[in-house]
């Protein structure tokens, strides 16, 4: 019995102690109606050779090309320390903190994981994790519907330049709590969100703004311009951003003359491995106002009965434990292990470290975007500033190239036309620093001979 | 044993009500509803012009184990709230009765006030529950 | 406390092994530049593993403690679960690489979707919820969208039972929906003409946990989904405590139309600290049309997500790509080396091992809860005697427990249980584990009968003494700051 430890001569004590002569005598309160009846649909069990065969087997097939994809999810480089330490059986078989004398070592490092999301950030406060980026904008909105108690419309205005995806998941999880969400059209030309968009909601009572950055063109926006416009029109200003980027740009709590009230994204970049889309993390930082409107769980530094330093879990009568139904969320756990590797991965990389992958992927896609657009017919869409992520029109039909790559070993980019009809023939590519200039020819020749 | 002042009024919710001279009356919660808290940690109290009604939440008293909405005993506009509980929220174990006061409020309906417990009621609601 | 890993930083120092080499950034206009650099330490690749390591050895976890946590389901995480989950072709993949490069990934995505099918006795499973409160938010919402496709508005209301976990009526506001609450009988039961009385043409549905929180089986429950079902609501089984029923009784059979799996609990993937979890949904023939995407679907021998444009009465997507994939995998896996026969097993020996502790704790003198019921994975023990008569309080006890080696069970939990421990041993524990334990709560009740101030002290072998909430929700410390000395 794979796992159970029990001896035969365990159970017949057990069961003398318990008083009953059978294990399935203690399943009597179920209705014998309600038991299920024959064998479950089920292959039988296997070793852990067998199974560790043919998952290797499975596994070997998968992915065995050149990524040049990003659209949320960029391959940048892991050290071996990272997940070496991150699964550690003390991180990796523990549960949320409740017991805090128990639980210092997670507690600590989600403390550090704070320190330097909110800095990161630019903000005062970060709480210990969501789900992914897309639950973060989710719960970045509804907390801006909670915190703006003087706006009556819960109107939030949403430029299609942020991911389709997290669109898509903002409006689900929204949908059922009477949040309008209005989506910003997006400039042609320079791919970014225009104010002069968003002349015709002045005066009106919007609740929030987001401003993604860089956007899903991989393109920065007017993150100044569009903070400035939330203050001026009361509305809360959310930024969603990429935190790699946050080493060289400018951070969301100093954009605009006050900076933006709450700012959340996607923490797979730091650490994270692709996984075909997760585990990855959420993050969400705000100024200190609005933290009790904060989700989610929050780590403390205290003291201790002898007056010493120590860390707990706080600010816990927001949470669906105790608030239940007036609860800020119904999110009970973290990411506590992605949050585990992505805090030893800021800490390797430091900030030099963060800014020397984010300085070569800019370099490695221009380079890659200058090469591909040499090629006939290929040329770039905007013309806005690119910061690693450049979208890319195609004389050819995008699916059948990105497939003809794929056979090649490329996978060339995200399929632009599955989310915004009008770029239909585009694609978008990101080349981060984990490619060489090899990589960057070799997709250069492969598109060109699928091209020819 | 917890403490009620003969000289307020109570509601079943364990808020207590001082009609002033000038038509407001003040509201917080009673030494026995903190004791079942514990340690204050946070008040989140109305704003200055809020309208409240009788029997609906007003404010939020909260501690490291338990959140609890406080109800307003009585219809009416607030007037002022206690700026102190933001940086003290400990004064409402401390001093329920005086410093740890929630509100202010103009009274809408005098009437209501009759529908609230003396300090001899409110003790054998307290009495009531323990059983 | 560590020193923090930023007192550790010294300027200029850097882990060079893990840098890419510099290059200048062009092309970025200065107005759009950081001017300062983040709070991020500047220290040498082995300082960061020593001090993540020596960190990871102030925790309790399932590897170095027994860890009963009630409603967790803390069992043994078989290692092979997260290597096969690391290896680079799963760990590597792109979530918009094509379907064609991730056969082997969608392939045991796909078989795990069929064997959670099968059982829980429902029609179909969507994987993608990334935890239980998301698995929950997705069942209210799939039960919103049923009720609205048949244009069935007027239902307003979900009805919760009083010992509930708190997700379930956070969950049903987020979906819009208000909360009714209904008691629980003494016994343990759900009070049936309460629940009569409170359902109708506003009733929505109906969320439980079978068996329920406090540790017992819901013996009507047959009673209980009639009355529901002929008010036209639906009924949600949260699947938090599955473990106690694998291969026993399926919820499909119990007549319930959503439910969730925490598979972070039964299927064993990784707690790690507060998550990544994993919630997959599954659902009765009538919700098929609105589970979340995406889905894996076999055509041929092919397989592929499904999307929008093959679900258009989804409820949509609750994660940017597919969900918690690494933690999906870690569960097939598991499932796997289980198989038919061991998941079976689980139910039994967990509900062994629950039993013999309650047992054996009433045979020490510890008060249970609901003595007259038979323990299912886990059960209640009340301390109202002790708190009362000693002045040892649960978290007393649970702050005790640790300094003799053992985490604390769950405390204060359900609600309307006076100073309760929640205990969940799991299957994974031996009987010299459950012996242990059992001699360490008579050990302290022995120590309160002496000398109750000796608890209220506790823990004094840790890394920190009891810690000060109050002060760390009052005194708001969330960040370091430099400079920043706590004293």
């Amino acid at each position: 019995m794979p796992f159970i430890p029990h001896t035969e001569q365990d159970v017949t004590e057990m069961l003398d102690a318990i008083g009953v002569d059978s294990i399935e005598a203690l399943f009597d309160e179920i209705p014998a109606e309600l038991r299920v009846k024959g064998v479950l649909n089920i292959p039988d069990g296997m070793n852990e050779m067998a199974v560790a065969r043919l998952m290797r087997e499975r596994a070997a097939g998968d992915a065995t090309g050149l990524n040049f994809i990003g659209a949320g999810a960029y391959e940048h480089h892991i050290p071996q320390a990272v997940w070496d330490i991150a699964t550690r059986g003390e991180f990796y078989s523990a549960y949320t903190p409740y017991q805090a004398e128990a639980s210092q070592g997670t507690l600590q490092l989600l403390y550090e994981y704070q320190t330097m999301t909110a800095s990161l950030n630019g903000l005062d406060v970060s709480n210990a994790s969501l789900y992914d980026g897309a639950s973060a904008l989710s719960e970045a909105v509804l907390m801006a519907v909670r915190a703006h108690r003087k706006s009556k419309s819960k109107r939030v205005l949403m430029p299609s330049t942020v991911h389709p995806a997290y669109r898509a998941v903002v409006r689900a999880v929204v949908k059922n709590q009477g949040i309008e969400i209005v989506e910003l059209p997006y400039c042609a030309e320079a791919g970014t969100t225009l104010i002069s968009e968003l002349k015709q909601y002045e005066g009106q009572d919007i609740t929030a703004l987001v401003i993604p950055q860089p956007n899903f063109f991989g393109v920065l926006e007017d993150v100044d311009g569009l903070t400035d416009w939330a203050a001026a029109n009361n509305a809360i200003a959310i930024a969603v951003v990429n935190p790699m980027t946050l080493s060289l740009l400018k951070p969301p709590g100093q954009w605009g003359q006050n900076g933006v009230d709450i700012s959340c994204g996607e923490g797979q970049p730091l650490g994270i491995p692709l996984s075909s889309g997760g585990p990855y993390y959420g993050f969400i930082t705000c100024k200190q106002a609005h933290v009790r409107q904060l989700p989610g769980r929050i780590i403390g530094r205290t003291v201790d009965l002898d007056g010493k330093p120590g860390f707990a879990l706080t600010l816990q009568a927001r949470e669906q434990h105790i608030r239940r139904s007036k609860a800020t969320s119904n999110i009970c756990t973290n990411q506590g292990l992605m949050v585990t590797a992505s805090t030893i991965f800021m800490s390797l990389m430091g900030a030099e470290g963060l800014e020397r992958a984010a300085a070569q992927s800019i370099s490695n896609t221009q380079i890659l975007a200058d090469k591909l657009c040499a090629i006939n017919g290929v040329e770039r869409v905007f013309a806005g500033v690119n910061f690693h992520e450049v979208v890319l029109r195609l004389p050819k039909p995008v699916a059948g190239v990105l497939e003809a790559l794929a056979e090649r070993g490329i996978y060339g980019g995200y399929n632009m036309g599955t989310q915004y009809p009008t770029l239909s023939d585009c694609i978008s590519v990101c080349a981060t620093e984990t490619k060489t200039a090899a990589d960057l020819d070799a997709y250069s020749d492969a598109l060109k001979a699928v091209l020819a | 044993m917890s403490n009620i002042p003969d000289t307020l009024l109570y509601t079943s919710s364990h808020e207590w009500v001082e009609v002033l001279s000038d038509g407001t009356a003040r509201i917080g919660i009673t030494d026995h509803a903190q004791e079942l808290l514990g340690d204050m940690v946070y008040v989140e109290v109305p704003e200055v012009g809020d309208e409240v009604k009788s029997g609906e939440e007003c404010a939020v008293v909260e501690s490291v184990k338990a959140a609890s909405d406080v109800y307003s005993p009585i219809s009416g506009v607030v007037v002022a709230v206690n700026e102190t509980l933001a940086e003290n929220p400990g004064l409402v174990n401390g001093d329920p009765y005086s410093d740890g006061w929630i509100m202010r409020i103009k009274i809408a309906d005098q009437g209501e006030l009759e529908e609230l417990f003396d300090a001899e009621s409110y003790q054998d609601v307290i009495d009531e529950e323990d059983h | 406390m560590s020193t923090l890993i930023f007192e550790q930083s010294r300027p200029n120092r850097i882990a060079v092994a893990q840098m890419a080499s510099a290059v200048e950034v062009k092309g970025i206009p200065a107005a759009l530049r950081r001017t300062t650099r983040p709070l991020l330490p500047q220290v040498s690749e082995m300082q960061v593993v020593r001090h993540y390591t020596r960190l990871s050895q102030k925790n309790f976890s399932i590897d170095t403690q027994f860890y009963p946590l009630g409603s967790c389901t803390m069992k043994y995480n078989p290692r092979v679960c997260n290597s096969v989950a690391l290896q680079p072709g799963f760990a590597g993949r792109h979530p918009y690489a094509p379907d064609t490069s991730g056969q082997g990934l969608l392939a045991s995505m796909y078989d795990l979707q069929e064997l959670l099918k099968e059982v829980t006795g429902m029609k179909g499973v969507s994987l993608t919820p990334a935890a239980g409160a998301q698995g929950e938010f997705a069942g209210v919402a799939m039960i919103r969208a049923y009720h609205d496709s048949r244009n069935d508005t007027a239902r307003s209301e979900i009805i919760v039972p009083d010992a509930a976990h708190g997700t379930n009526p956070a969950t049903a506001i987020m979906c819009g929906y208000k909360v009714k609450e209904i008691p629980t009988k003494d016994c343990g039961d759900i009070d049936i003409d309460a629940l009569k009385a409170a359902v109708g043409p506003q009733t929505a549905g109906i969320m439980l946990t079978n068996p329920s929180t406090v540790g017992v089986f819901e013996r009507n429950i047959k009673e209980i989904a009639k009355i529901v079902h002929d008010a036209g609501g639906l009924l949600y089984y949260d699947g938090a405590n599955l473990n106690a029923i694998l291969g026993k009784v399926r919820p499909g059979d119990m007549g319930f139309d959503v439910i969730h799996m925490n598979l972070h609990k039964t299927f064993s993937t990784p707690h790690g600290g507060g998550g990544p979890g994993a919630g997959p949904v599954g659902v009765s023939g009538r919700l098929l049309p609105f589970l979340p995407i995406p889905m894996v679907t076999k055509e041929g021998d092919k397989f592929r997500w499904l999307t929008e444009k093959d679900r258009p009465e989804s409820i949509g997507r609750l994660s940017a790509f597919t969900g918690n994939i690494g933690v999906l995998i870690r569960a097939y896996v598991y499932a796997r080396l289980l198989g038919r026969e061991g998941m079976e097993r689980v139910a039994e020996y967990a509900t062994l091992n629950a039993n013999y502790m309650a047992a054996e704790l009433q045979k020490a003198g510890f008060e249970l809860a609901y003595p007259e019921r038979r323990a299912t994975h886990e059960f209640i023990v009340t301390l109202k005697k002790e708190a009362k008569e000693l002045n040892a309080t649960a978290m007393d006890f649970a702050k005790r427990l640790l300094d003799y080696g053992f985490h604390a069970p769950t405390t204060y939990f359900p609600l309307m249980v006076p100073e309760c421990l929640l205990i969940e041993p799991t299957e994974t524990e031996s009987k010299d584990v459950l012996d242990g334990f059992v001699a360490a709560m008579a050990k302290i009740k022995a120590e309160a009968q002496q000398d109750s101030s000796l608890l209220k002290g506790a823990p004094y072998t840790l890394p920190s003494r009891r810690l000060d909430d109050v002060r760390a929700a009052r005194e708001l410390d969330l960040t370091w700051k430099a400079g920043n000395v706590v004293s």
